[in-house]
């Protein structure tokens, strides 16, 4: 890639967050978007490019009033929208359309003119469905204990992923959960799946996001502070957990972080500020040690010395995560929210001079993921 | 439960009659699951099936606590890696399903119950542990 071709010109989550119990998920949709073209100044007649998963991109069109020229339905869960990122620079870069809408919107919790859903595929549903898999909960955890006994993780520091991304939280006025917790308090609430307790599992909430992007030239026309797309990278590794080729490791997530940093010609050194979509308390972890900023087995380590807290070296999850802050289903939109806050500096706990921010999503229980490489910085 | 397809019914036949059926590829040597008509590792459509010991190791897994209809208590959901390579999901069964007694690499061996005249799910043991 020569240079960034891509822009965040307009980005919102919806007006509410937490439980709407009187908007469907497609509302939830149309009110995320228009929110997006109101930061961009844009009207909905100016999109001509449309992505989204869970809901398919001809619902969310024809009930926004437009028919766009280009759709990216990719839906391979959580981290599809930073795939839609990556798809929509390939095509603004190809001509194919100018100005991409991309939203996500789920009722997560109160279940209004929700999508139809499945946790499980073909081969899944005959291979792990009979052995009493009910949904991500006993499904993405998995593999933990292996990394736990292979690496030395401690169930303290697990916990105190969770401990840590609150702090973040406590900063930010739109966090479900704010209130400091302490790895005692993470260990003694209820346990879910054994090594999971209740606060190391991501939050059930309704609520959606949307961002607007364009080719990276037209980025100064627009109202708010040009967020440039310096690189971007995807990866698909099972549909089934128990066949993940390694338990410590992601391939998805090495494959899109390694096209990610290579793209934006940037190294582990030049990240101020990263996302790493958490609907577990393992998952940060597994995405430190996968993009390169901790070796195999140290990420607990890392967390613990606080180089991702208020103060660090590297803010991660700075709006509280999914554990915190919320958690709809598909909680990549929010990380890409959080980081084109943090590049516009505008989030609730700015990190101060951050000029690259770094967003990682999961698909699916490591099935998939996306990564999207942020700057605030003009080509 | 299970809805067999044609590229699997060799397994649900196999657990049926007391045997784990895994497919090998008689280019690259390499056992796979799970079940389909070619190697993923290179492709090659010569694949055998084969009968495997039924033994191998407790991989990794957890306990479910929020409940399940039709099983009462916490229970596990395990991987196990098979003596000849791959890995299945299954429950450890004929176990307390506590930290202290899934203890992560002990051997464990498969074990057979039938759910219905169709379908019979492979559970896995500590060796040696009363059936």
């Amino acid at each position: 890639m020569s240079g960034p071709t891509l822009a965040v010109v307009g980005a919102a989550e919806t007006t509410q967050m937490g439980v709407i119990t009187d908007t469907s998920e497609l509302q939830l949709h149309a009110d995320a978007a228009f929110n997006a073209l109101a930061d961009a100044g844009l009207t909905i007649k100016d999109i001509d490019g449309l992505a989204t998963a869970g809901e398919r991109p001809t619902d969310v069109a024809h009930y926004l009033g437009i028919t766009p020229r280009w759709v990216d339905g990719t839906s391979v869960g959580g981290c599809s929208f930073m795939i839609h990122v990556r798809h929509a620079a390939a095509a603004i870069a190809a001509g194919l359309c100018t100005t991409v809408l991309i939203t996500h919107a789920e009722s997560g919790k109160s279940r209004v003119g929700t999508a139809p859903q499945s946790f499980t595929s073909a081969m899944s549903g005959q291979f792990e469905r009979p052995f009493g898999v009910t949904g991500p909960p006993t499904m993405f955890g998995l593999p933990v204990l292996r990394h736990m006994k292979d690496t030395g993780l401690t169930h303290e520091q697990l916990a105190n992923v969770a401990v840590v991304q609150r702090e973040w939280a406590g900063m930010n006025p739109r966090a479900t959960f704010r209130d400091p917790i302490t790895v005692d308090d993470v260990l003694s609430s209820r346990m879910i799946a054994y090594p999971f307790h209740l606060l190391e599992c991501c939050l059930v909430t309704d609520g959606g996001g949307a961002l607007i992007v364009t080719s990276a030239d037209r980025a100064k026309d627009f109202p708010t502070k040009p967020v440039y797309v310096l690189g971007h990278g995807e990866g698909v590794e099972t549909p089934m957990v128990s066949q993940m080729e390694n338990f410590s490791s992601s391939k998805a997530f090495r494959i899109a972080g390694a096209d990610a940093f290579a793209s934006a010609e940037i190294t582990t050194d030049d990240v101020d500020h990263l996302m790493v979509y958490d609907a577990f308390a393992h998952l940060p972890l597994y995405g430190l040690e996968d993009l390169g900023f901790c070796e195999r087995g140290e990420a607990g380590d890392f967390v613990w010395e606080r180089n991702t807290a208020p103060g660090g070296s590297l803010p991660m999850n700075t709006n509280g995560g999914g554990l915190s802050y919320m958690h709809s289903g598909m909680y990549g939109m929010y990380a890409m929210q959080e980081s084109v806050r943090q590049m516009r500096g505008t989030a609730p706990a700015q990190v101060n001079g951050a000029e690259v921010s770094v967003s990682l999503g999961v698909g699916g229980m490591f099935g998939a993921a996306g990564c999207v490489v942020f700057s605030n910085i003009a080509p | 439960m299970p809805r067999p397809t044609p590229e699997t019914q060799h397994f649900w036949s196999g657990t049926r009659n007391g045997q784990l059926l895994i497919q090998r590829c008689n280019a690259c040597g390499e056992p796979y699951f799970p079940p389909r008509p070619f190697c993923p590792a290179c492709s090659s459509h010569d694949v055998t099936v084969e009968q495997m010991s039924g033994r191998g190791t407790l991989y990794s897994y957890l306990i479910n606590h929020t409940g399940h209809p039709g099983i009462t208590g916490p229970y596990s959901i395990a991987v196990v890696q098979l003596d000849e390579g791959i890995r299945m999901m299954s429950n450890i069964v004929n176990c307390e399903q506590t930290p202290e007694a899934l203890v992560i690499d002990m051997p464990v061996e498969v074990v057979f119950e039938a759910f219905t005249d169709t379908i019979t799910l492979p559970f896995f043991q500590p060796i040696g542990a009363a059936s």
